[in-house]
């Protein structure tokens, strides 16, 4: 298995720990990743404020570069994979569009090649039965909310599983040995970067998760987008002070969960970066 | 309807102001590619919208209003800046409503305005682009401290700077890519295209 890797801006910096997780499982399973060179940033939401046709045009140029190649894009950002495949749908939809879009890259792209969340080339390509198979520290007992978001399963056009009750993510920790508990907030919003630039309305958002995680009796939450990591870790202590709540969740990667269970090292994946320390969890459950 | 207590000034503004709504109802129908008269007004867009609790209109308002043709009041609205983008309401609306696309439709027309309420989210989209159109990518450090700097909350995150960086988290300095001025293109080709009228 042979993907094109768009890592994307946050999983070199905020979500250092995404890269290294993905990297470091893909090694391990034999799949390989080849970064696309000089890729550039998705413009995650923001480049709308420039219009529409920026907006495809700017993720493209990153299609077209993997389309070089030959392969398949995996990409493990949420909002990135969203950006892209929003950007190949367009271009594939449309000959109208296409035609644009070749005009503006001065390149040619033809919306070959498939773009893929890296739930997708771990959970589907790679396979439940083959995960399983892998798994060397079992999760037993380890009670997981797997919270999806907005991006891997909105719009429907391009959803990558069911966009009211998703299971990709559970059916992995089910695959590892764990317990995929039952949840209310698995599609809700983060909030974005409302954390950022109007705090008290991002904080009430980002609580109401944390509330209803703790609530189901999960241990833990994993995610698949950096943004939605960093306001559940980084923020938490925020909302302990608005809510004037105690919580002390620890948040996963689900590929760092994968990664633990099949016996890589906590620190090639990156967990010892995580705001709220998830070392108690990970001795309780003798998985570090 | 000819009534004689009517004046005549008031009949031509009503008219102008009629006409310019109807304009401008035409133009975000043709830039977003909606029809604001799909949506019948159920208001399950509001009902699980994230942060309809922050919003001066609900979404579902926001569609009425763009129904009736009230431009000022939605172009001065917060609820277009506070829209997070997460695409609940038009995965979930009976009439496929693309109500996030109108909500950039809506943003993108109050910047060219000089109307942005929200003036904080203004600006971190603003640094955003600004990034990306100087290094290719979006330089996080640079962009939330520069934020927090030209918001004048510099002290907000200053707690999350040292444990961002001994977690190795971010680096200080930015990394231009070497893609030979090709993002810088698309912003500007991008815009002459749209110039020229060629946007979709
Ligand atoms: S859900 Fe759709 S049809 Fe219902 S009010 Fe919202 S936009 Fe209109
Ligand atoms: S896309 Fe915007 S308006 Fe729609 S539910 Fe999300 S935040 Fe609300």
């Amino acid at each position: 298995m042979k993907y094109a890797y768009y890592p994307g801006c946050s999983l070199s910096a905020t979500g250092v720990e995404f890269n290294m997780s993905t990297l470091a499982l893909a090694r391990k399973l034999g799949v390989e990743l080849r970064e696309i060179p000089q890729w550039n940033c998705c413009g995650a939401s923001y480049s709308h404020n420039r219009g529409h046709l920026f907006a495809i045009a700017l993720p493209a140029r990153n299609l077209a570069l993997a389309e070089r190649e030959k392969l398949e894009v995996a990409v493990s950002c949420a909002a990135c994979y969203n950006k892209l495949k929003a950007a190949r749908e367009a271009v594939k939809s449309s000959p109208e569009m296409k035609e644009k879009i070749n005009r503006v890259l001065n390149m040619e792209y033809n919306a070959t090649y498939d773009v893929l969340s890296s739930v997708e080339v771990f959970g589907k390509r790679y396979g439940l039965d083959n995960i399983s198979a892998r798994v060397t520290k079992p999760l037993t007992g380890l009670r997981v909310a797997s919270y999806y978001g907005c991006l891997l399963v909105r719009p429907p056009q391009l959803a990558m599983d069911d966009q009211e009750n998703p299971s990709s993510i559970d059916d992995i920790i089910g695959a590892l040995g764990g317990t995929a508990v039952d949840w209310s907030h698995k599609v809700e919003c983060c909030g974005a970067f409302h954390s950022t630039y109007n705090s008290k309305a991002g904080f009430h958002v980002i609580g109401d998760i944390l509330a209803a995680a703790a609530e189901s009796g999960a241990d833990c939450i994993t995610v698949a987008c950096p943004l939605c990591m960093l306001n559940l870790d980084m923020r938490q202590a925020n909302v302990n002070r608005q809510r004037k709540t105690k919580y002390k969740i620890p948040i996963f990667y689900f590929t760092e969960l994968m990664g633990l269970a099949m016996g890589i090292l906590p620190k090639e994946l990156g967990i010892q970066k995580h705001f709220v320390n998830p070392g108690p969890l990970l001795r309780a459950k003798a998985l570090a | 309807m000819g009534s004689k207590t009517v004046k005549k000034s008031n009949l031509v503004n009503i008219s102008t102001l009629f006409t310019e709504s109807r304009s401008f109802v035409a133009m975000v129908r043709q830039e977003s590619g909606v029809d604001e008269k799909d949506c019948y007004q159920c208001g399950k867009c509001s009902a699980g919208c994230p942060l309809a609790f922050d919003m001066d209109y609900m979404p579902r308002e926001i569609m009425r209003m763009l129904q009736l043709g009230m431009v000022d009041d939605i172009l001065h609205s917060h609820t277009i800046w506070l829209c997070s983008h997460c695409i609940t309401c038009y995965s979930r609306c009976p009439r496929s409503v693309d109500l996030p696309r109108i909500m950039d439709t809506l943003r993108l027309e109050a910047i060219k305005r000089g109307h942005a309420p929200e003036k904080q989210i203004k600006l971190f989209g603003d640094l955003f682009l600004w990034s990306v159109r100087q290094f290719g990518r979006v330089f996080e450090m640079g962009l939330i401290m520069g934020f927090n700097l030209k918001s004048g909350q510099f002290f907000k995150d200053i707690m999350l700077g040292p444990a961002m960086l001994l977690n190795r988290k971010i680096s200080l300095l930015p990394h231009k890519i070497a893609d030979g001025g090709a993002v810088k293109e698309i912003f500007d080709r991008t815009k002459e295209m749209e110039r020229e009228g060629g946007h979709s």
